[in-house]
């Protein structure tokens, strides 16, 4: 018998958490990577 | 629009990433100098009024962030990113048909005076939430927020100058571009507008501190305490020191080594500036956590105090060594991200989270002032410095003496803060009102 009073299953966040934080993090991940290759440009210019 | 509520399950590590979307987005704004020459060319504007768009949206940033600050705290994160959504994109669309159209009144009023509303009300935003959620790590979390605004222009500024390549820098290619980055950042940031919640209890963290326990004061009782104007003293000073070498940082290190063996290229310059950057965000995220371990007031004397050490440093044998000029500025710059995204939680550890966004939104006037007196200083002294003839690092001796004493102001200040006196509390600014009201009744 099923029991009425067990609490709903909680949703799992974790995907919506790697979804969000990939949506700023991929942006970010380019912006560093041009800015590396300007600043080897100290090193090497 | 109600403050959105989380559900119980709700995770706070999805809050810093709607944070992050609005500040990624609204830093675009360091970018605007990627428009400047097509915009010249394009509508033969000189250089002083191609800079009118960025330096009126700044000007917006402050004041909107001040005055809005209150609206902010009494409508919700939600509403403030949705405003913020809607005015630093719209402001794009405005400035897009101001190209096409050839009417640079239009960009002006468009990315100025719209999107600089945008950009005050989004710095704004996600503060006071991201404090209610992180008790535990204000710092740190303000820090994350506050580093996605440096970590914005970096995106921008090649993905602006790409898109400019593509279109073309002719009126209708400044137009297009614009036009893809309104829309862009509109869907960007509905990320942010559409995750943000506000806690639901007061102890979002199991056993971990609460956001409004303690010390509350509202933004109108902050801003009568000596403790909100030796803060605004501190931040108005770092900024400042760290403006005086982000701005003339690429002639800077030209002029500092062209009398040696080994001068800076223009290209190695660039890199300079590149590096000085990611010190910037770097120390924004980093300083900032690490005042959550040794407290805020620490914090401010290492970025004063030692801040103040590096710049004797490059004025006195700066020239002698170019790894320790590098070493020393970047230091600065990241003391300068860090003096950011640490004033917020200082602000909570003094005033409580009960309206920490709306006294932060006051405290950016600071921010607006030191825009205008770094670059100030340094441009003006090394132009007097070169019409008496000066050359070399002696061209800038005298402003960085300046930014010294200016650090010294700043650690002086911070020295002189002390915790809010309890008449400025809420419980006691109640317990007034609730006497006041008495008294009447009783007269009576």
């Amino acid at each position: 018998m099923p029991n009425d009073s067990s609490p709903s299953p909680q949703p799992d966040r974790r995907p919506l958490i790697a979804f969000a934080w990939l949506w700023v993090g991929a942006p970010l991940a380019y912006g560093l990577y041009e800015l590396v290759q300007k600043a080897t440009q100290l090193f090497t210019g | 629009m109600s403050p959105p509520v989380a559900p119980p399950d709700w995770s706070r590590w999805l809050v810093p990433p709607a944070a992050l979307s609005v500040h990624l987005s609204i830093g675009q704004a360091y970018a605007w100098s990627v428009f400047k020459p097509p915009l010249e060319s394009a509508l033969g504007l000189s250089g002083t009024q191609s800079a009118l768009p960025f330096q009126l949206a700044i000007v917006m940033l402050g004041l909107s962030a001040a005055f809005g600050g209150t609206l902010v705290e009494r409508n919700g994160p939600r509403w403030a990113m949705t405003v913020a959504l809607v005015c630093f994109s719209s402001g794009f669309l405005i400035s897009a048909l101001g190209a096409a159209v050839e009417q640079y009144w239009l960009i002006v009023l468009g990315y100025g005076f719209v999107g600089g509303i945008g950009l005050g009300i989004g710095y704004i935003s996600p503060v006071s939430t991201l404090i209610k959620w992180f008790p535990d790590r204000p710092g740190m979390a303000t820090g994350i927020a506050i580093m996605g605004f440096g970590g914005g222009a970096l995106i921008a500024s090649p993905w602006s100058a790409q898109m400019l390549e593509s279109f073309g820098s002719d009126s209708s290619g400044i137009a297009l571009a614009f036009l893809v980055h309104g829309l862009s950042y509109a869907v960007f940031m509905t990320l942010g507008v559409l995750l943000v919640r506000v806690p639901r209890g007061e102890r979002p963290v199991t056993g971990g501190p609460s956001a409004v326990e303690g010390v509350q004061v509202s933004a109108r009782s902050a801003v009568r305490t000596p403790q909100f104007w030796c803060l605004w003293v501190v931040l108005c000073m770092n900024v400042t020191a760290g403006i005086g070498i982000l701005e003339k940082a690429a002639p800077m290190i030209k002029d500092f080594f062209a009398d040696t063996s080994t001068p800076v290229s223009a290209s190695a310059a660039a890199g300079f500036v590149a590096l000085l950057s990611a010190a910037n965000m770097a120390g924004r995220i980093g300083w900032s956590s690490t005042s959550d371990l040794i407290g805020r007031k620490n914090v401010y004397r290492v970025y004063l105090g030692v801040g103040a050490l590096m710049y004797a440093l490059i004025a006195l044998i700066g020239d002698s060594s170019k790894p320790l000029f590098v070493l020393c500025a970047l230091v600065i710059l990241s003391f300068y991200g860090g003096g950011f995204a640490t004033i917020p939680a200082y602000l909570k550890d003094l005033f409580g989270a009960y309206q920490v966004g709306a006294i932060h939104g006051r405290l950016l006037t600071a921010w607006s002032t030191a825009g205008v007196l770094g670059p100030l200083i340094v441009n003006w002294i090394a132009d007097r410095q070169e019409e008496a003839g000066r050359h070399g690092s002696s061209l800038y001796t005298l402003s960085l003496f300046i930014m010294i004493g200016l650090l010294a102001v700043g650690f002086v200040a911070n020295e002189l803060v002390r915790p809010v006196h309890a008449r400025h509390h809420i419980p006691a600014q109640r317990e007034a009102a609730d006497a006041e009201r008495q008294q009447p009744e009783s007269a009576a």
